[in-house]
């Protein structure tokens, strides 16, 4: 289900490439993301697709945290389908509080 | 405070889940158990002693919220009874406007009566709030003009990351708009102040150190509420049914003791909350803080730890000897993340609320800060995380 990685992004949503999180619950879907997104070249955008109701939040609260762009998401049937957009590595470690 | 089942070195920090019965609690209850195990209701003397201190309770309660007692009802099934009340005997009471405004981050209760509103066709209009869990007072006042809103909710402060509201703002804005302020109080009542302005408020007795099953629902005097109970007679607070006298007197005598005792104690468990906030994310990598840094009740501090599952973090801190709560959706039993931190955009999972009984002393604190990393470390080890 991985796509060739376009060349300066993906501005086609047919070539992004998709991750499925389908019948994984929370940590999971970020878990899965988190070990995806190092492969991807910067600027690859990243489809999710997830039916953890916990998932949104939690992968909008892990793009702030990692610095990639969360671009939101939309329905596709029974599930989600969230698109990040990955940006150039950021080393893990501690993370400033939200306050 | 020792667990008998585990053993002396367990520290309870989920006073916001509910605390033991305050040491006044235990003795007013034990006091009224002879005069009010009678049917307040009946005419024989033994019931109208019971009735008697049914009385006081709420004249106790009234000044201890300064308003009068006949402004006061006592509901069973204590705040979660006591929240669906003041909803839904407000909507019944204004039923030209069925239009219910509330926060985001109000608890479940507002939000299953609102829910249930909405069913029956009324219009129900949630406010979003900032990371910090706070609503815009600007946004709150837009939402409650529009014509036809008969209630705004609002909670207080968070029982789940301790963010305190603008209420007077708000206030403000219900008084501008003629829409009565229903403030939830649940988890502000005894750790904090309840500022003024509202029309109608519920509060949970074992919040503070009363009996579990104890709401407090107060409606002021020119609040349009209809009691919402089938076959209540008008002008009654309290809920229908029999209620367990000792078990108001003593939630009515350890609110007093409580608002009562020196505010020392709520600076020192401020300062180990600070504490918290600050030493968690030094010592635990990727977590994220969630809350007001100030604004926020003084008891209680949440956090969340990316890459774990909330429910093994909850059975690894207890078996470490420590209670603590969470809003990650593996623990709710519904698999939904508590709607607070969803709402706020923050972390969800791995999620931890410590919230800090009076008395709870520096050294569990530390215990706790000290244990937490390695917990963490082994949980993220196991789940195979370390250096996502």
């Amino acid at each position: 289900m991985t796509g060739p990685v376009p060349a300066g992004g993906a501005a086609d949503p047919g070539r992004e490439p998709e991750l499925d999180c389908r019948g994984r619950r929370c940590p999971l879907p970020v878990i899965m993301v988190a070990a995806r997104v190092p492969e991807l070249a910067p600027g690859t955008v990243l489809r999710v697709r997830t039916d953890d109701p916990a998932a949104g939040p939690d992968l909008a609260a892990w793009c702030r945290m990692r610095g990639h762009g969360f671009l939101g998401g939309g329905t596709d049937g029974d599930h989600e389908v969230y698109r990040i957009q990955v940006t150039a590595r950021i080393q893990a470690g501690p993370v400033p509080g939200s306050g | 405070m020792v667990d008998p089942a585990t053993g002396g070195g367990y520290v309870y920090l989920d006073a916001a889940a509910g605390l033991p019965p305050h040491p006044v609690a235990t003795a007013a209850y034990a006091a009224a158990g002879a005069d009010g195990g009678y049917d307040p209701g009946k005419l024989y003397s033994p019931a109208r002693r019971s009735a008697r201190l049914l009385d006081a309770a709420r004249e106790s309660v009234a000044a201890s919220l300064r308003v009068r007692p006949d402004e006061v009802g006592f509901c069973a099934g204590g705040g979660t009874a006591a929240a669906h009340a003041a909803v839904r005997g407000a909507l019944a009471g204004d039923p030209g406007r069925a239009g219910l405004v509330h926060s985001a981050v109000e608890h479940s209760a507002v939000l299953h009566a609102a829910a249930a509103h909405a069913a029956a066709g009324g219009a129900v209009r949630a406010v979003p709030v900032d990371r910090l869990g706070r609503v815009d007072p600007a946004g709150y006042a837009a939402a409650v003009a529009v014509p036809g809103t008969g209630l705004a909710a609002l909670i207080s402060a968070s029982h789940e990351v301790g963010t305190t509201q603008p209420v007077p703002a708000v206030a403000a804005a219900c008084a501008a708009a003629g829409v009565p302020l229903y403030l939830d109080a649940a988890a502000a009542l005894g750790w904090a102040p309840v500022p003024p302005g509202w029309s109608l408020l519920s509060a949970s007795a074992h919040k503070w150190g009363g009996p579990p099953g104890i709401g407090v629902l107060v409606v002021r005097k020119g609040t349009r509420w209809v009691p919402p109970w089938p076959g209540a007679p008008a002008g009654t607070l309290d809920s229908p049914g029999r209620l367990d006298v000792p078990a108001v007197v003593a939630a009515a005598a350890s609110l007093r003791a409580v608002l009562a005792e020196p505010a020392a104690e709520l600076d020192r468990l401020r300062a180990l909350v600070d504490l918290v906030r600050a030493e968690v994310p030094a010592r635990v990598p990727d977590v994220e803080l969630a809350g007001d840094p100030a604004d926020r009740l003084p008891h209680l501090a949440t956090f969340s730890c990316l890459y774990l599952d909330g429910e093994a973090l909850l059975y690894a801190l207890d078996r470490a000897g420590f209670a603590v709560s969470s809003g990650s959706s593996c623990t709710s039993g519904t698999l939904r993340p508590s709607h607070v931190l969803a709402a706020m955009g923050v972390l969800t999972h791995g999620n931890v609320r410590v919230s800090l009984p009076r008395g709870t002393t520096a050294a569990d604190v530390h215990r706790f800060l000290d244990t937490l990393p390695a917990v963490v470390a082994d949980l993220r080890a196991q789940a195979g995380v370390v250096g996502l």
